[in-house]
């Protein structure tokens, strides 16, 4: 089955007792145990609820793996597979993960006894190097957020396996249809599928999959024990956003492709971070791993006055957090997805105070670039970003 | 922070109107008297560097601020989280330990916080003892240098046991110690922990706030602003957060609550009477019983007994027949519906404790628990007379 018939018919959609095309709202907390002695499915609904269930196999199917869990946030399912590892753990960490996964390893998991090392995962080397005794797991992003590294998924995955380690892959950015991490040696993938998985801005929430059932009976434990669980209408509204995925997808990485060839051309901009480009230091390795190069794109117009008059300018794209949604959005990274960073921290990563992050939806290419176009050519000229290329020419 | 603001200042109102009025006419365009879900998880920033207050529904959401804000009315906090479940919201607030720290527990506890606390959270070097709170002085030895917090559930869970939580407060501010109420089974509208000296109130609002067996959700309220921001912190990193549409089923199941609690309890009453004389049952746990042992702090620190009744009937053998007799009590794990359920917390609820341990605690395989719904009191009555008869005459005993 292809992907895009996957996404419809990958999983028993059909309602058994009525036929229904679309998976019941089941929003019952409990359920009736007949017998005492027969063991049920659902008993609470905490530990499994059937509208929850049909999405935790919709995203097990579509990220080839051998269980699915669905959690409240992105950071639910972050912060629950964390929960795999114990005090006295390290964990190799992609350097530039997102700001709320920093937060949360810093600030949160850090008091509990897991030491962390930040690492540029794009050099094996570096990855190496980092790993000690009591390492039992490497952490990466890829496509990174927001600069667009791209690690190597399949040789990352061959050096934890001599060395015993887990991988655990931020999907986010890709989602299933254009890059399966478990199928290049990964064994969890997670997902905010808020983004794209989602896809409307209406629903927050998390997945995660496990390759092994073994490793899937231990996430179990945690996701009944700690409880961060998806709601069921929110379960369904994922799933209903999950069927147009690669229609959408399609669609935005297109008018991406499109915005970022014409983004490095704009004078007006200093630089362009996109894999879609030939220029990009990712590029070869993306189209080897992945079968495209998504929505995502970041461009730098030099300082913080330079984006903050474009923001006021534009008028189609949402300012606003988040990404992967029908409608375009464009952020600063620098206050909003990364603001949980310390500067010094964000600035070793590239994250600059020009730095935007476009997410590009389902608007015509036409119109958002006729709108990034009058808001660009009022900035002039890119001429003070000169700073911030050279802190830049390690990458 | 959020731009929602609940009715305040002059107009006193008791916590019926309060619940009542929970977040109506608050949507300044429309009027609206049941406040929209908002299923927005981004929100347009006017400019660079400004926001409505909303930015990303992870971190706040209209729906979820008028719930957060009326349980911190209701409790007589400073401030309201809600999260994806009881247990996210118990493990939220366990992210202000940290590797090292130690909490006194009550002993009898619902099953899956035991779980969470030996089966995860140990793992990250925080320690656990668990005493029997109903006698302050275990306290007061439980306590290390490490020692952070006491975590209370009062009634406990199956039990029904009390503790004083003026009196564990008293200690743990002594100590410099945080304490910790689950008040799942009492709900705001019999007792208020943070008024008695507690610093964060927990609740499963899966229970009696959302009460109607059709929500999963949790709720966190804290006191004082230094507390507020380190669990506002949490709540956003850990990301457990709770839904708009069951933000929204919450707070339509609040409005109902002085209600249901009255009828709760009222058919409470009524089937505790009926199981004390009934033969087959040996020992029934109630808190509003003037023989139970925590009756008189009971009714000092709490202003009902809710409709949580657990009861022993004399051999395990009536259990399956027990159970298998009900009509239409459903056997179904949890409580605080509308629909009356009977648990069996040795296999459902309290599973995950060990064995000696929870026969020594006193959830031994004769016990049940009963939520009473509000059902007409006679055909509970009714229901669970005949399904006692049943568990006596199919497991060959002979009334007394």
């Amino acid at each position: 089955m292809k992907f895009a018939t996957k996404l419809l018919h990958g999983t028993s959609c059909i309602d058994p007792v009525t036929g229904a095309a679309s998976v019941p709202i089941y929003q019952a907390s409990t359920f009736h145990q007949a017998d005492l002695d027969r063991p049920v499915v659902y008993d609470y609904a905490r530990s499994g609820n059937p509208t929850r269930h049909a999405l935790e196999e919709a995203i097990a199917v579509l990220e080839g793996g051998e269980r699915g869990f669905a959690f409240a946030s992105g950071m639910a399912a972050i912060s629950s597979v964390f929960m795999l590892f114990s005090a006295g753990d390290h964990v190799v960490v992609a350097e530039d993960v997102y700001g709320g996964t920093y937060r949360f390893l810093t600030n949160v998991l850090s008091r509990m006894g897991i030491a962390v090392s930040f690492v540029d995962t794009t050099s094996l080397e570096q990855v190496e190097a980092a790993i000690r005794p009591e390492t039992k797991g490497i952490y990466l992003e890829t496509p990174s957020n927001p600069t667009l590294k791209v690690t190597d998924i399949a040789a990352v995955c061959a050096l934890a396996k001599q060395r015993g380690l887990l991988v655990i892959v931020d999907n986010t950015f890709m989602t299933p249809y254009y890059q399966r991490p478990l199928e290049l040696g990964a064994d969890v993938v997670i997902h905010s599928a808020t983004k794209f998985i989602g896809g409307h801005s209406d629903v927050v929430a998390g997945l995660a999959v496990t390759k092994e059932a073994a490793l899937g009976e231990q996430l179990y434990m945690i996701q009944n024990g700690m409880g961060a669980i998806l709601g069921v209408q929110d379960s369904w509204l994922v799933l209903r956003g999950l069927k147009s995925l690669k229609a959408r997808l399609d669609v935005s990485t297109q008018t991406a492709e499109k915005l970022a060839h014409w983004l490095s051309t704009h004078p007006a901009v200093s630089r362009v971070y996109y894999t879609g480009l030939p220029e990009h230091d990712g590029h070869d390795l993306q189209n080897r791993q992945a079968s495209g190069h998504g929505a995502v794109l970041s461009f730098d117009v030099g300082s913080r006055e330079r984006a903050k008059a474009l923001f006021d300018r534009v008028k189609l794209p949402i300012v606003a957090v988040s990404l992967g949604a029908v409608e375009t959005i464009l952020s600063y990274p620098a206050m909003m997805s990364h603001a949980a960073m310390p500067p010094a921290e964000r600035k070793r990563r590239g994250i600059t105070d020009g730095l935007i992050r476009l997410s590009a939806g389902l608007e015509d290419a036409v119109d958002l670039l006729q709108d990034l176009e009058q808001a660009l050519d009022a900035l002039g000229p890119a001429e003070q970003a000169a700073d911030d290329k050279q802190a830049f020419s390690w990458a | 922070m959020p731009s929602v603001i609940l009715l305040e200042g002059e107009i006193h109102m008791h916590l019926e109107t309060k619940l009542v009025q929970a977040g109506v006419a608050k949507d300044e365009r429309t009027g609206a008297i049941s406040f929209p879900v908002y299923n927005a998880t981004a929100y347009r920033h006017p400019a660079l560097g400004q926001s409505t207050g909303y930015d990303y529904t992870r971190t706040a959401n209209p729906t979820r601020t008028v719930l957060e804000q009326t349980i911190a009315e209701a409790e007589g906090g400073d401030a309201g989280f809600a999260c994806a479940s009881g247990m996210a919201a118990i493990h939220t607030v366990m992210g202000l330990f940290s590797q090292g720290d130690h909490l006194v527990v009550s002993l009898d506890l619902y099953g899956g916080t035991y779980r969470l606390f030996e089966q995860v959270l140990s793992r990250y070097g925080l320690r656990f003892s668990y005493v029997d709170l109903r006698d302050v002085k275990n306290l007061e030895e439980a306590i290390r240098p490490e020692t952070r917090a006491v975590f209370v559930e009062t009634p406990t869970n199956p039990l029904m046991q009390i503790t004083d939580i003026a009196a564990v407060a008293e200690v743990a501010k002594r100590n410099g110690l945080l304490t910790i109420v689950d008040n799942t089974f009492m709900t705001p509208y019999c007792q208020r922990p943070l008024e008695l000296g507690a610093d964060l109130v927990l609740h499963s609002a899966t229970k009696y706030l959302g009460g109607h067996n059709d929500v999963l959700a949790g709720l966190i309220v804290t006191k004082g602003e230094e507390l507020s921001e380190k669990i506002r912190f949490l709540h956003n990193s850990i990301g457990a957060v709770l839904g708009p549409q069951d933000c929204w089923l919450l707070l339509r199941g609040m409005k109902t609550l002085a209600l249901r609690m009255e009828r709760h309890q009222a058919n409470a009453l009524a089937i505790v009477k009926t199981l004390r004389e009934h033969p087959a049952v040996t020992d029934v746990y109630y808190p509003g019983l003037p023989e139970h042992p925590g009756y008189e702090v009971q009714c000092r620190q709490a202003s009902g007994f809710s409709g949580m009744v657990s009861f022993r009937l004399r051999s395990a053998e009536q259990v399956a027949p027990f159970l298998e007799s009900l009509r239409i009590i459903s056997f179904a794990e949890s409580l605080g519906g509308v629909e009356s359920l009977c648990t069996y917390p040795a296999t459902q609820t309290h599973a995950d404790i060990p064995q000696e341990i929870r026969e020594y605690v006193g959830v031994c395989d004769r016990l049940l628990r009963l939520s009473v719904g509000i059902e007409h009191p006679d055909d509970l009555i009714a229901d669970v007379c005949q399904a006692l008869d049943a568990s006596l005459s199919l497991t060959g005993g002979s009334v007394r």
